[in-house]
């Protein structure tokens, strides 16, 4: 096992370019990333998994990780434990619009309005599972400065 | 006698950390809405990742084209292990060299020189799909 210098979550999105929801996964870990979590969040590359990235396999066997997929194919599910482990989460934004009543959302190229307010209660459900998954006490998905005492 | 034409499926790198591979995804839409939508198709690289037959079928035994952001070659592997015949590979950090003044920025938002850089490598991704339809007698 490699010296782990510090537990972080893995976040992998199907990023699929067919369909509006897998932009949505993408803006969805980028702004987790970016903006709610970026001390305790790293981004996997789906497709390296096959193309041979040891770097991201190895680390979706010794992290935690959460899959973000847009359609219940759930190709970021399926390839990550396919090539390296089971995600410890998983988010599926077909899900999260059902249960926000998220009509259209644009297209794959272009996010409408709905569209990108649905990548945000998307991110919501990265970080509260992101939490969780670092035993924090659940917090608003606010940046993360300013972190809680244990 | 001649079937519908098989459009041409095109597989962008699905990088979610570099500008280059954004870049490399909006050169597939650039290229399959605006400038060959009746010649290309975009399929998703996590499809084929994941070996879904209906993407796998897209694929078999055709041309097929890559634009891939780095030079791992994320999506040319992943459409030459899917079963294309013959992957026609478009590298947008190839792309780039030959446009040295565009600085291309973000990731979800590409800013105007990513912009720029995506409708350049969608304009040599056009060109393949020109010659390809030319050998097929479709041009």
């Amino acid at each position: 096992m490699p010296d782990l210098p510090r537990k972080k979550v893995g976040l992998i999105s199907c990023s699929g370019e067919e369909l509006a929801e897998g932009t949505v996964t993408r803006r969805a870990v980028r702004k987790v990333l970016e903006t709610l979590r970026p001390d305790d969040t790293v981004t996997l590359c789906l497709p390296l998994f096959l193309a041979g990235g040891e770097g991201e396999r190895a680390f979706a066997r010794h992290y935690p990780t959460i899959a973000v997929d847009g359609c219940d194919k759930r190709c970021a599910a399926l390839a990550t434990e396919k090539y390296s482990a089971r995600p410890a989460a998983s988010v599926v934004v077909t899900e999260v619009a059902k249960e926000s009543g998220c009509g259209a959302i644009g297209t794959a190229r272009r996010l409408d309005g709905s569209g990108m307010r649905l990548a945000d209660a998307v991110a919501e459900k990265i970080v509260e599972e992101t939490d969780r998954l670092l035993k924090r006490k659940s917090r608003s998905a606010g940046p993360a400065s300013g972190r809680e005492k244990p | 006698m001649s079937g519908p034409r098989r459009k041409i499926p095109v597989v962008p790198c699905s990088g979610i950390g570099k500008s280059l591979g954004a870049a490399a995804r909006e050169a597939a839409y650039v290229l399959a809405e605006d400038l060959r939508p009746d010649r290309t198709k975009i399929v998703a690289l996590s499809l084929l990742v994941m070996g879904d037959e209906e993407a796998r079928r897209e694929v078999a035994a055709g041309e097929a084209v890559a634009i891939d952001g780095c030079k791992l070659e994320c999506a040319a592997k992943g459409l030459a292990c899917s079963g294309a015949a013959h992957v026609h590979k478009i590298a947008v950090f190839d792309v780039v060299r030959r446009h040295r003044g565009l600085k291309p920025e973000g990731v979800c938002d590409l800013n105007e020189d990513g912009m720029k850089l995506a409708r350049a490598t969608a304009d040599d991704a056009a060109k393949i799909v020109d010659e390809l339809a030319g050998e097929d007698g479709h041009a």
